[in-house]
């Protein structure tokens, strides 16, 4: 445990936006090459707590570091999938652009260089927009145009990969794909993925939080259903309905009985 | 072609494809990125600087450009620390600039004539200095936008994923808010104060219509403005009309038009599709 390097350090992490607070005394270590699902209710704040780590959101008390260092130091090597985009989609801009946008932080001088291109066009492969590359960002689907924001982030090399529902509009098709692109990325970076469909976080992640303003956690894939239904303030079986064996300890008390 | 003979004449033309210049590119900008009314608000609020200069006896211009740039300055900083409320700010600098102005103008009551060509525009009375002026402008406009072109880019297109790409996006934004201001100062001798917005917004807004790549945008707004001023200098000179208003009229004319064309084209090739699927049942 001592000797493993933590890329990721949120200590007492609390955020309060218009005195209330959304975030409350957030604690998390996240070693390198870590693959973490989060999950929670809506509201829960895991969007606000991935828009900490991405530098968005100033943190009321507290403290993030990452890579060792405080917050900020490290953003171009962080890639941020957000669950909404708020760009104007009559942008002119074109599919190939936007993911170059991804380097921004890492080009030098005033234009993008080849290896930045092959970078862009790399990732567009990945998510298999390659053939996509000249259209004009708004005459995408909206699963089209999230697999474009994926490559994106992809683009800039992170060393930390932040997603936040990515799979939201993905067919079943792709949705799977992407599962085994991460679990393939995750071997070069670490991962931090929010999801609803905690069937698809159980199966690919090696950590698992359940977030509601506070976070919970403890190493390893399981949540013991007493957190499940202190955070989601339901019965386990309606949020883990048929993934019981996977997210839930095999036995010590299964609710109900 | 006689017109030429005159030194106004090429003086004016000159005018008007430097002010294109810095129009067309900075343009562009508030076009794509929606800040048409912040840039509304900052030249009207370059009329206090111009109160301001008759108050204290300098060029107009140079209080223009002081008005417009703090302006530009404070309203960048303003809507990163007050996002909700930006727009009622930003209406509230908007007039009292112009309030600023009345008042300092009323204390000097002697030059009202020319104050008319703050607020409307003469293209044809822009004196020697101010075409210098304009040029030194424009070259700085487009080194800066030339150098940062797609740091501009990131950041009008999606200023979130760029902060969190490790750009710093409010260096930026009011970078673009200044590059505003200047190009409003440049602008307020040719079409003025009150015309400002149109010419800004207009040959952009024309350009997209026609090309999806954002340099070809400003190349084109710009090619747009000149024809723009240009045409409207002409007629302003057959029919002895003002020129900033001849200007925004046949620029507006020719955004209607070309409105026109695009439905047209559009209409015409989903009549077309149509066509050919009912060809393929058939
Ligand atoms: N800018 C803001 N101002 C005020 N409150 C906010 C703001 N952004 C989020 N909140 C509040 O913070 C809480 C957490 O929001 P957040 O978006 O982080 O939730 P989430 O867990 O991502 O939910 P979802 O599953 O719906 O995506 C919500 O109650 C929301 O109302
Ligand atoms: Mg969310």
């Amino acid at each position: 445990m001592a000797d493993e390097f933590n890329v990721i350090e949120i200590r007492n992490l609390w955020v309060i936006i218009n005195g209330r607070s959304i975030l409350r005394d957030v604690n998390l270590e996240v070693e390198e090459g870590d693959f973490l699902g989060i999950i929670g209710p809506n509201g829960g704040g895991k969007t606000t707590l991935l828009k900490v780590l991405a530098g968005l959101i100033k943190p009321t008390y507290g403290e993030v570091k990452i890579g060792g260092k405080k917050l900020n130091y490290n953003s171009k090597y962080i890639g941020y999938v957000p669950q909404y985009s708020f760009f104007d989609y009559d942008f002119p801009i074109t599919v190939e652009e936007v993911v170059l946008l991804g380097r921004i932080a890492h080009k030098k001088g005033r234009s993008f260089s080849v290896y930045d291109r092959e970078k862009a066009y790399e990732m567009l492969q990945k998510v298999e927009m390659y053939d996509y590359r000249h259209r004009q960002i708004g005459e995408l689907s909206g699963g089209e145009r999230q697999r474009v924001l994926v490559a994106r982030a992809l683009a800039l090399e992170p060393h930390i990969l932040l997603l936040d529902e990515p799979t939201a509009s993905a067919d079943q098709r792709f949705a799977a794909g992407f599962y085994e692109i991460l679990r393939d990325l995750n071997k070069e970076m670490t991962i931090i993925l929010v999801s609803h469909d905690i069937s698809a976080v159980s199966k690919y992640v090696n950590n698992i939080a359940c977030l509601n303003q506070t976070l919970y956690f403890n190493e390893g894939k399981t949540i013991s259903p007493e957190v499940i239904e202190k955070v989601y303030h339901c019965p386990v079986e309606l949020i883990a309905h048929g993934v019981p064996h996977r997210v839930l300890p095999p036995h010590d008390g299964v609710v109900g009985d | 072609m006689y017109l030429l003979q005159y030194d106004f004449i090429r003086h004016a033309l000159l005018a008007g494809i430097l002010v294109s210049i810095a129009c067309g590119i900075v343009g562009t900008y508030v076009v794509i990125k929606r800040i048409v009314f912040i840039s509304g608000s900052i030249a009207h609020i370059a009329y206090g600087g111009i109160g301001l200069g008759y108050f204290l006896g300098i060029n107009p211009l140079w209080g223009a450009f002081a008005f417009t740039t703090v302006s530009a300055l404070g309203m960048g900083m303003i809507s990163y620390k007050a996002k909700q409320k930006e727009d009622t700010i930003i209406g509230i600098m908007w007039a009292v600039g112009m309030a600023i102005g009345i008042i300092l103008v009323q204390q000097c009551d002697s030059y009202t004539a020319d104050l008319m060509s703050y607020l409307f525009g003469n293209i044809l009375m822009v004196p020697v200095n101010d075409l210098i002026f304009t040029g030194i402008l424009d070259i700085i406009i487009i080194a800066i936008v030339y150098y940062y072109f797609e740091e501009f880019k990131a950041v009008s297109f999606d200023e979130e994923f760029a902060r969190s790409a490790g750009i710093k996006t409010e260096r930026f934004y009011i970078l673009l808010l200044l590059l505003v201001a200047l190009t409003v100062v440049v602008m307020i001798r040719a079409v003025g104060i009150i015309l400002v917005i149109a010419l800004l917004t207009i040959p952009p807004t024309i350009a997209r219509q026609y090309t999806q790549r954002l340099g070809h945008m400003m190349f084109l707004a710009v090619i747009l403005g000149i024809i723009f001023t240009t045409g409207g200098l002409y007629f302003s000179f057959c029919f002895n009309l003002p020129s900033g208003a001849t200007i925004i009229l046949l620029s507006a004319a020719s955004f209607f038009i070309s409105l026109s064309l695009q439905k047209l084209k559009n209409h015409m090739l989903n009549l077309m599709s149509g066509k050919n699927s009912f060809y393929e049942k058939g």
